[in-house]
């Protein structure tokens, strides 16, 4: 700190004044780290549940392919070929959770026309439709998880960020306030001490010069 | 739900892109995720022989687009752009990494899991 502020009273109630702001400054922000914590716990349990489901969608839609494939051929080739408009499309969405703006995505349907028709093939349409399902649920599935881990990772940096506020007032401005206080008290008592024994002083001193007039009086 | 207009849901909606082996592309593709005009397209599929460089640009030129909002990849071709993926900070387009039909999901190499259990598991402050 350069510049050490005058011990007026004045500045020891502008001082008293920012020790209050922090405070309460900080009793909220401790306030908002806790519930962020809250928030971040729960969509941690949510991640590790969802991704292990996923792990199981995951394969069951790929063995449900291999018997698509095994059943009408192979259609990679064909689902690649020519321009083509996604008709599963995601909107980007803001939730806001204990003062924290998170991405949410949910899932549209543009209601486009299914390839479905072209790939039918010989016996296998009926596999390509159930695998199509199982990637659908998948891709649901998926969307979520998306939107859980955004939130998961903005919600970590909010608390990071409320956490080092915290701290800073907790260690740094509070203290420093306080320290600031401390020597303005100080000073003023000196203060009045100097001036209370300027005062003694003063009147001694008078004291001294009514006796010696006095004296001089008495003697005349 | 509100019924929207699909030219309207088309302008609001982002894509879904993917990077995978073509057992993956092709079965996002049956679901709907394809999108492919004169100027792009929103999937690529990697096999033995697509070189690295390949990947890593098309992630690149997918994670800059503004109308993609969630770029899969499978795991195992995530880890050949470790690197990239490493760096990228941004909230959307989110990456997210899914098995595939011959690399099962392996948490280790999950980078949000590792966070996850870190937390779970060790507290965090």
């Amino acid at each position: 700190m350069s510049d050490i502020p005058p011990p007026t009273r004045m500045n020891q109630q502008v001082f008293k004044g920012k020790k209050k702001a922090a405070s309460s400054g900080h009793r909220l922000l401790k306030k908002k780290a806790d519930a962020l914590k809250v928030k971040f716990r729960d969509y941690a349990k949510a991640i590790a549940e969802t991704k292990g489901s996923m792990a199981s969608d995951t394969s069951a839609a790929f063995f449900s392919l291999t018997a698509a494939t095994y059943a009408a051929g192979d259609f990679h080739h064909k689902v690649r070929e020519g321009n083509m408009r996604a008709r599963v499309r995601v909107g980007a969405g803001v939730d806001n959770v204990a003062g924290v703006k998170l991405p949410v995505f949910t899932q549209l349907d543009t209601g486009g026309g299914q390839q479905a028709e072209s790939l039918g093939l010989t016996g296998g349409g009926s596999k390509i439709d159930a695998c199509r399902t199982k990637f659908e649920g998948l891709l649901t599935a998926l969307v979520k998880l998306a939107s859980l881990q955004t939130s998961f990772v903005t919600l970590d940096e909010a608390m990071k960020v409320t956490n080092r506020r915290v701290n800073a007032l907790e260690n740094v401005t509070i203290p420093k306030i306080e320290g600031i206080l401390d020597y303005i008290s100080r000073e003023l008592d000196e203060l009045e001490r100097e001036d209370f024994t300027r005062l003694k002083k003063v009147q001694a001193s008078k004291e001294e010069k009514i006796a010696l007039k006095k004296k001089e009086e008495e003697e005349e | 739900a509100v019924a929207t207009a699909p030219q309207k849901m088309e302008s609001e909606g982002k894509l879904v892109a993917v990077i995978g082996d073509e057992d993956t592309v092709t079965g996002f593709l049956l679901a709907g995720c394809g999108h492919r005009t004169a100027e792009n397209q929103n999937f690529l599929v990697v096999d033995d022989s697509t070189a690295p460089d390949k990947v890593e640009s098309a992630f690149k030129e997918m994670s800059g687009r503004s109308d993609v909002g969630i770029i899969l990849i499978n795991q195992h071709i995530a880890s050949t752009i470790r690197h990239v993926l490493k760096d990228y900070n941004a909230t959307i387009p989110t990456v997210l990494e899914i098995p595939s039909k011959d690399h099962p999901y392996d948490p280790e190499q999950d980078y949000i899991m590792q966070r996850v259990n870190m937390y779970l598991g060790g507290g965090q402050d």
